[in-house]
């Protein structure tokens, strides 16, 4: 029964180097070293980065519940992200200003470097550069860093739902995304943005 | 540039992708990541150029070294030069590999760089305080259905459309 190994595991390296190296092969192919595609996600132009994202989330989420299901997989053992009110949002707005100046994200920047693109080694530095800057301003918000901690919170227990059900309209919520998004994609690139 | 492939169904791309992550939490009980290899990067450095710093345990990558560890030791740094990896593969047989700044016509490479300079720093901050990036916080968050994930990633998208009108000059 899964998860097979911890991460104090050698393995867990060498099969994370594996897991990377697929990571970044779909990136790619997806068109992730892109900087234009990846934002033409804000302009509407381009949505793919919410048609791999959602359709990623809902796919590992519906698997993990069926591996959960068949018993393959001890669902209570893996890691589930710790929510922090405060320090989630600000660093949600953070990231999010990151991506439209920057064009990259921490992982897609990989990618972009890998083939040459010079603006993703630059936007590395840059991520870098702000974890260096946080680590050492860290005494000025290490309060409000750890304030309204709420746990390992999932969305289910907190409605107070079902996971399946959760689950259920979590796929629903994306498939009209998708819907959505296509059409306005269609409208936008009828105004032709080539790049 | 004339022999370029096109990009993978971006559908097909998230399934992949969703099935790798479903395998990572299999193995190795946790999902995607990348910011935290850069963390880690950066610790390494506090460690060398300035140990004393790092090694005061109120400093914020204590962690990573405490108790004699090695910070690239992680899996996240494993996976990052996996990344680097896979992505030099799939960019070969696509014909993609070439040493260049992209941008629009309408900016210079000069500005681009500058501002793929702000944006990394800004996003290195967020994942920060984010504890992880879209990757590590949003999608692994999701995929296990936790709050964090849903919070963060509506926020990094919310935060982009607001602003998306005030940053076009850059990229359309």
């Amino acid at each position: 029964m899964g998860p097979l190994f911890t991460g104090t595991d050698e393995w867990t390296l060498v099969i994370s180097l594996v897991i990377g190296i697929g990571f970044g092969y779909i990136l790619e192919s997806a068109g992730f070293s892109s900087s234009r595609k990846l934002v033409g996600v804000f302009y509407g132009y381009d949505f793919s980065v919410i048609r791999v994202f959602f359709m990623a989330a809902v796919t590992a989420a519906i698997g993990l519940a069926y591996f959960g299901y068949l018993g393959w997989i001890d669902l209570s053992a893996i890691y589930i992200n710790k929510f922090y009110l405060g320090s989630t949002i600000l660093g949600g707005i953070f990231m999010g200003l990151g991506f439209i100046i920057g064009g990259f994200c921490p992982g897609t920047s990989v990618c972009a470097a890998s083939i040459g693109k010079i603006d993703a080694i630059i936007f590395i530095g840059g991520v870098m550069i702000g974890s260096l800057i946080f680590s050492l301003a860290y005494p000025l918000y290490a309060n409000f860093y750890t304030s309204g901690a709420k746990g390992a919170v999932t969305i289910y227990d907190m409605i107070g739902i079902s996971k399946e059900l959760a689950i259920f309209i979590f796929v629903v919520f994306a498939v009209i995304t998708f819907y959505f998004t296509a059409e306005i994609q269609k409208k936008i690139s009828e105004k032709s943005h080539k790049y | 540039m004339k022999n370029q492939k096109k990009y993978m169904n971006s559908y097909l791309a998230g399934v992949l992708l969703g099935l790798l992550i479903l395998f990572s939490f299999y193995l190795t009980r946790e999902g995607l990541g990348a910011s935290g290899a850069y963390k880690r990067v950066v610790a390494k450095v506090e460690h060398i150029v300035v140990p004393s710093y790092i090694e005061n345990t109120s400093s914020y990558f204590h962690k990573y070294i405490k108790d004699g560890k090695e910070p690239m030791k992680n899996r996240l740094v494993f996976m990052v030069i996996g990344a680097f990896i896979g992505g030099f593969i799939s960019g070969g047989i696509n014909n993609r590999l070439k040493l260049k700044v992209e941008h629009t016509p309408n900016i210079t490479s000069k500005k681009r760089i500058l501002f793929a300079a702000i944006g990394g720093i800004l996003f290195g901050i967020g994942a920060s305080f984010g504890r992880g990036c879209t990757s590590g916080a949003g999608l692994n968050g999701m995929a296990v259905m936790a709050v964090s994930g849903f919070v963060v990633v509506a926020f990094i998208f919310g935060t982009g459309y607001l602003t998306a009108w005030f940053f076009k000059k850059l990229w359309l």
